[in-house]
């Protein structure tokens, strides 16, 4: 599982558009994620603030 | 309000692709629905809001200057060693304002008969048989079922609306570019002029842009992909902004980030009831990340197909096919070339892209990014050993 950080996501939804499991979901209280979540660090790498991180 | 049960067409998205989609539907008398998840059509934006006079041109649209911030009669465009090629025109386009912009392709579908709502979602896709039969919709706390005879599915980058209803969307890592911007003011920049940036360090994978809104304003942003990327786009740009002496003491008027799809066009934008367009399905111009009438046109073609399929009462993905042909005889070949540009381009490192600068005009550079002109570049590159494989990509 991930878990972004509210102070730093803007709401882009990128990360969405890439995650392999389909996951992730982007509502205004930010994204959200999904058991589907594999770790894979997609999202991670892609996210152009650095808001996203691991959730183990 | 909403008040019907059932509608020929819903749209899930109120960007350009919707607006596109439910334009071209609603003209052709269809009962339209289209509907947008955020409060406000257009905001935030997720953009730079560069719009070439060809790009409105080739939406169908008249220029109004209600969107218009600021004509652009230049760009410049920076090698990494700080050499720059110039492009001068007199009317190249315009640095729009999207959230009007969006508000008043929105307006246009309402005026065409369509149903707009805002702050309103599709939450899921209902199925009948496996296949696509309507939406269901969220709004202020209330839920309920709408029917469709088809869905387009313009959610942008997202895209979860398409891979809800069965087809995959899902972009490759590579594909997509992560942006992000500052709109600032009290800046030292040309304001009528628009200035790209190239380097692995400064962007790798991407470029920094500024975009004028007025004469100290602009939109002041950058694109940046893995696998070339070390830094999250946001540390590249406050990087870059720290050397330069005329924007780092600017103000922040807002902040954007976003995804950008350059790459991952797909064969197949259809299921059985439905079709996707806009970045859901990756209308984007790989070489610069434009995707504003690359969107508008992809729903435009989508909601004339589905017009057509509608009337013939035929709206199977056989046939709902037809948009996948006229989509990619009209953007999808073009697109395709230019992806190819985009691979070769990512592979040039610096001193490359330096010596490319000596060789290169502002002309050749707009054709390259209307997918014309390749051959020079191929010739180019051709002279350096290391580039052959490169160049024979653009052949
Ligand atoms: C940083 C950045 C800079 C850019 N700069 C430029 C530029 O200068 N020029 C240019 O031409 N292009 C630019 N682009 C690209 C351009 O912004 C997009 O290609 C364009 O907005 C795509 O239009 P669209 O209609 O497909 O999607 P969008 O404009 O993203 O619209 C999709 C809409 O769907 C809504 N939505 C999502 N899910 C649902 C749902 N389930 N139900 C209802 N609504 C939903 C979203 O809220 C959104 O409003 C830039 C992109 C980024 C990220």
């Amino acid at each position: 599982m991930i878990k972004t950080d509210p102070e730093l996501c803007l709401r882009c939804g990128g990360c969405v558009g890439v995650c392999p499991q389909d996951a992730l979901s982007l509502s205004e209280n930010g994204i959200s994620c999904s058991e589907k979540c594999t770790s894979c660090r997609i999202c991670v790498n892609f996210c152009p603030v650095g808001a996203i991180e691991l959730d183990d | 309000m909403i008040d019907m049960k059932s509608y020929d067409v819903v749209i899930a998205g109120a960007g350009p692709a919707g607006s596109g989609a439910a334009i071209a539907a609603a003209k052709e008398g269809l009962r339209v629905l289209m509907v947008e998840k955020r409060q406000e059509i257009g905001s935030p934006k997720r953009c730079g809001e560069g719009l070439s006079r060809s790009s409105l041109e080739r939406m169908g649209l008249e220029y109004d200057p209600v969107w218009a911030r600021r004509p652009i009669i230049g760009t410049s465009v920076y090698a990494p060693n700080g050499k720059y090629v110039r492009y001068d025109g007199e009317d190249l386009g315009w640095v729009v304002e999207r959230k009007i912009f969006d508000k008043w392709l929105a307006e246009k579908a309402a005026d065409a008969g369509a149903r707009v709502q805002a702050r309103t979602e599709v939450s899921s896709v209902l199925k009948e048989d496996g296949i696509v039969s309507g939406v269901k919709l969220s709004s202020f706390g209330n839920s309920w079922d709408v029917k469709c005879r088809i869905l387009i599915a313009c959610d942008g980058v997202e895209s979860k609306v398409s891979r809800m209803a069965g087809l995959n969307t899902t972009l490759k890592p590579t594909d997509l570019v992560a942006g992000f911007q500052y709109e600032m003011a009290g800046i030292e920049i040309d304001p009528d002029r628009i200035e790209l940036y190239f380097g692995n360090e400064v962007a790798p994978g991407g470029y920094v842009w500024i975009f004028p809104k007025g004469e100290r304003v602009a939109n002041v942003g950058i694109g940046v992909r893995k696998p070339f990327a070390r830094k999250t786009a946001k540390e590249y740009l406050d990087d870059w902004i720290r050397t330069k002496p005329g924007l780092k003491r600017g103000s922040v008027l807002e902040a954007n980030s976003g995804g950008v799809p350059v790459g991952g066009l797909m064969e197949n934008m259809v299921l059985d009831n439905f079709m996707a367009a806009g970045d859901a399905a990756h209308h984007v111009n790989p070489i610069h990340g434009g995707g504003i009438s690359e969107a508008y046109v992809g729903g435009r073609i989508a909601g004339e197909v589905a017009a057509e399929a509608i009337r013939e009462g035929d709206t199977s993905a056989a046939f709902l096919d037809r948009y996948n042909k006229r989509w990619w005889d009209e953007r999808g070949k073009k697109l395709e070339k230019i992806f190819r540009l985009r691979q070769v381009a990512e592979r040039l490192n610096d001193d490359e892209l330096n010596w490319l600068a000596e060789y290169l005009s502002g002309e050749d550079l707009v054709n390259f990014s209307k997918s014309k002109g390749f051959g020079k570049l191929a010739k180019l590159l051709i002279k350096k050993p290391r580039l052959v494989t490169l160049a024979r990509k653009l052949m």
